[in-house]
């Protein structure tokens, strides 16, 4: 069969090429107008002295109709949740509600100053609340913070009260263990909160080998940092007796809550042992991931670690208003100025609200459906190295394909001409050649279908036509890109053509 | 529910291709005993109606359509409408970070756009993807500063907003970083002596903020001479980037950590807004953050790619930079179409429009009575005031006409006793500014 006839959900068409917005300028070009001065002029030079500035340099100079067409013919180039499947594993890609999207531009929300008087931010204080009482809810802790702006942001801040509170006791003790298959965020916030990182192996089901564990754990573990389910899919079964092999030295248990999509309404981190968790509202909770960001990183903690929080907190006064309490003497500090991606709270918990207690237990139950469809279906196709069961994410590997050369990346990019985003490639790094899948419960029966379609298509080709594998993407604007020669003499920003030529 | 696209029997039939009996099936690793029973404690199911009712109370119930002579941090400017219009496409907000450069040449191209103009309103070569915010990105750049210079300790200026000063003792607190603070003079900049004073032979990194938290403009030349004669790498912080229009660049500081919000970000009550930091190139392998370079494709096409992940998480772990991973992207691509809309010539033009507000402002207000405090040095939209009166006195007659007055210093400067800090930008009318002085007077 034409490879071409298999590729059921995409086809090429028409798409506009389009110059940096600097190779568009002309001096004079403008897409602005300042409104009349109802005060006097002045004159820069006269009131900066030396400091005056006269020349904003190669800043573009464009009409409005050309910055529409510019940005419009970029978004093009992109893929996005919004055409579809995007599975990429631990980043939880969920359709982004737009309800969202309209409240939180809402004008007494978007304009409003963080140092407005609080009488007058009643409401903004209100959402704060709400949202924080629900997450304590969803995830069976004792107190929170909004602040973290990003998941990475929120392990630090928790991994700092852990570090306070372990200090209060008289000791802030010296590693913090992470599993070979943890995200790279993890050892790195370890690093920056002062701790060294020591690893801990996985057993043959993905999961922590608990003897192990026992005889790492002494009175210089500050914390074991842990996903769950892990960056496998897989639930830590044993997850109660790793919280008392910490606890019984004195260590916390840290979760990162990267894949709490797996057990919303489910089951709560606080009730099976974690003492301190993030959580990323921009996976979880259907933020839009807007491409990198912004994102928000709560951090939800039990009673113990409640006097460490971040400053300030939201709390009732006498006379019934929310205002915020500084007065935190044993708190790490401020992670961030204000109080945190606030426009990110407020989708978080129009997001709450319009799935409820039932909703949400059902978008879990979804979630981990359609993984499980997904690893049911392309089981035998891909080699499945773990076969413990799996939650809402599932990985996969390269092997069968390597036979004929062909590697993770490779499928990846064939993925794109059948018309999706890929998987995570290459991690978890337990996993030699990973194809790590979460489709999210976004994604129908039929779009699931589609996608395990052109998976079992693609290790058809890469049997019997690996080169065409193997040079893929064939339909996108540009092919692979040498990004070895990218990093090796970096261009980093535009320069004008005639000094670049000069240089 | 209806946002998941799934009838009942879709269930039923793809549980029986799984060969699972129930959901339940699924969830069997979790141990019983951790299982909920029953529902979460939260609200139940809200209509879309219900859910735009519910916002539109909390919005209601704040300062909407207030007249605003905050800053400190969070400045209130025009945001063209083309920056909505644009950011909400699908293709760019619910897209992921550009891992796959195929399929995300949009991002990837208008971060590269960004790069570039951050580099050309700061006077640095190269600047990042983003950061989470001025407060978080001038920290890291105190870290940095230690990573290049090999030397230990940060000396952070008291005219640094106070808010940035209590991140950067939490963020080097745990690192091993003293962090010594320095004073100002009379002219409400930074005191040269003290500077000196402040820098040692283990000082890596100098942080400044220029327009400083009292609005004054640094001589950044001058404080650049001191800090490199000592050795130590020279970090200036700019909280108001609208100041960049008619304001000379730091171009003789080593790092430059600017938050982006003035450029068409939302005031949103605190976030998110936009941090970049910008630098040398020959301390590019140094700067935390994710970084877009261009690339060829096997036909010679011009592309852009993530580039110098060597310096991230995903790729070092604990040997990284920072922990960062998620920025603002969306946010920062805000900030690029603002500057698109003005232009060379139009940044120009507002920020001078806010300089000829704030000179009216503290104008009207000395006629008044009122005691400017720190004159005899420049300053770009905000001012500091005295008052016979309590600042919050004075604060509570304005809230009644539906004005927000200045930011009352004394709880970050006790020192400054009845003082506020006063911003006027190109939104503020005049008439504003003539009803706050009367209240100012009195």
């Amino acid at each position: 069969m034409n490879p071409k006839q298999k590729i059921r959900k995409a086809t090429t068409h028409i798409s506009q090429n389009e110059p940096l917005i600097f190779e568009k300028s002309s001096a004079g070009k403008k897409a602005y107008k300042l409104p009349p001065l109802d005060v006097p002029e002045v004159d820069p030079a006269k009131l900066l002295g030396g400091h005056a500035r006269t020349d904003l340099g190669e800043i573009p100079e464009v009409s409005e109709i050309e910055i529409i067409r510019h940005y419009t013919r970029l978004s093009t180039w992109n893929y996005a949740v919004d055409h579809g499947m995007y599975p990429l594993g631990s980043c939880t890609m969920k359709y982004n509600p737009r309800v969202n999207e309209y409240v939180a531009r809402l004008m007494g929300l978007a304009e409003a100053h963080p140092y407005q008087p609080e009488r007058v931010s009643q409401g903004a204080l209100r959402i704060l609340k709400m949202l924080s009482e629900q997450l304590i809810e969803i995830t069976g802790m004792q107190a929170i913070t909004l602040q973290p702006a990003a998941g990475a942001h929120g392990e630090l801040t928790g991994i700092l009260m852990v570090r306070a509170y372990l200090e209060s006791r008289g000791n802030p003790r010296k590693k913090i263990l992470i599993p070979d298959s943890a995200h790279g965020t993890n050892p790195a916030t370890a690093a920056m909160s002062g701790y060294t990182v020591e690893n801990i192996k996985s057993n043959a089901l993905g999961m922590v080998d608990i003897a192990a564990l026992e005889a790492q754990v002494n009175h210089d573990v500050a914390a074991l940092m842990l996903t769950n389910p892990n960056t496998l899919g897989v639930f830590e079964q044993e997850i109660h007796k790793i919280a008392d092999i910490l606890h019984a030295k004195g260590a916390l248990l840290y979760m990162d809550g990267a894949n709490m999509n797996a057990l919303v309404g489910k089951v709560r981190p606080g009730d099976f042992g974690a003492d301190v968790l993030h959580l990323n509202l921009h996976k979880t909770f259907s933020t839009p991931h807007g491409g990198g960001g912004p994102g928000s990183g709560p951090v939800a903690c039990k009673k113990i670690l409640e006097p460490f929080l971040p400053a300030p907190v939201v709390s009732t006064k006498k006379d019934g208003t929310l205002g915020f309490d500084y007065n935190r003497p044993k708190s790490i500090g401020r992670v961030r100025m204000f109080y945190g991606n606030f426009g990110m709270h407020v989708r978080a918990l129009a997001y709450i609200m319009a799935n409820g207690p039932d909703g949400l237990r059902q978008t879990t139950e979804d979630a981990v459906l359609n993984a499980n469809y997904i690893r049911k279906k392309l089981e035998g196709v891909y080699d499945l190295p773990y076969r413990t069961p799996t939650m809402h994410e599932v990985v996969f590997s390269d092997r069968l394909q390597m036979a004929k050369g062909i590697k993770t990346g490779d499928i990846a990019k064939r993925l794109i001409d059948y018309g999706f985003h890929p998987y995570t490639v290459s991690f978890p790094l337990v996993v030699h050649g990973a194809l790590m899948i979460e489709p999210t419960e976004s994604e129908s029966k039929a779009e699931l279908d589609l996608f395990i379609d052109a998976m079992k298509a693609i290790a058809e080709e890469a049997e019997q036509n690996p080169e065409l594998v193997a040079e893929a993407p064939h339909n996108t604007r540009i092919s692979r890109l040498d990004e070895v020669s990218a990093a090796r003499k970096p261009v980093l920003r535009w320069r004008p053509q005639t000094e670049a030529v000069a240089k | 529910m209806r946002y998941l696209p799934k009838s009942q029997s879709d269930r039923e039939v793809m549980l029986r291709e799984i060969g699972a009996s129930s959901i339940d099936d699924l969830f069997a690793a979790i141990p019983a005993e951790y299982r909920l029973k029953g529902d979460l404690k939260i609200p139940r199911q809200y209509a879309e109606s219900e859910i735009v009712e519910f916002f539109r109370e909390r919005a209601a119930n704040s300062a909407q359509g207030y007249a605003t002579f905050l800053g400190a941090g969070a400045y209130s400017h025009y945001r063209p409408v083309v920056i909505d219009s644009l950011i909400s496409r699908g293709e760019f907000f619910t897209a992921y970070t550009p891992y796959q450069p195929e399929i995300s040449q949009g991002t990837l191209q208008s971060i590269f756009e960004f790069q570039t103009m951050i580099c050309e309103l700061t006077g640095m070569d190269v600047a990042n993807a983003s950061m989470y915010d001025g407060s978080t990105g001038a920290a890291e750049a105190l870290m940095m500063a230690a990573r290049i210079t090999g030397r230990s300790k940060g000396a952070v200026a008291k005219t640094v907003h106070p808010e940035y000063r209590e991140v950067i003792t939490t963020y080097a607190r745990y690192q091993g970083m003293p962090i010594t603070t320095f004073g100002y003079g009379k002219k409400g900049r930074v005191d040269l002596d003290m500077l000196d004073l402040a820098i040692d032979e283990e000082t890596a990194g100098v942080l400044i903020q220029s327009p400083n938290f009292f609005g004054t403009i640094e001589d950044v030349a001058a404080l650049a001479d001191i800090v490199h004669s000592k050795g130590a790498l020279l970090i200036v912080s700019i909280a108001e980037a609208v100041s960049l229009g008619i304001v000379r660049p730091p171009a003789e500081a080593d790092i430059v950590s600017l938050e982006a919000q003035s450029f068409g970000v939302p005031l949103g009550f605190g976030g998110p807004y936009c941090g970049v930091l910008a630098t040398r190139d020959k301390f590019v392998r140094q700067m935390p953050g994710r970084l877009v370079g261009e690339a060829r494709d096997r036909h010679g096409n011009r592309g852009f790619v993530l580039t110098l992940s060597t310096r991230e998480q995903h790729i070092r772990r604990e040997k990284a930079t920072s922990n960062i991973c998620t920025n603002q992207a969306l946010v920062a691509l805000m900030c690029s179409i603002f500057m698109s809309v003005y232009g060379r010539e139009g940044l120009q033009g507002l920020a001078t429009q806010n300089l000829a507000k704030a000179h009216y402002a503290v104008e009207q207000f000395k006629q008044a009575g009122a005691a400017v405090l720190f004159e005899g040095a420049p300053r770009f939209n905000e001012f500091v005031i005295q008052t016979k009166n309590d600042p919050y006195t004075i604060n509570d007659k304005l809230l009644d006409q539906r004005i927000i007055g200045g930011f009352p210093l004394k709880k970050f400067y006790p020192e400054l006793e009845n003082a506020a800090l006063w911003c006027c930008t190109e939104t503020t009318a005049k008439a504003s500014i003539d009803a706050a002085a009367k209240e100012v007077a009195l």
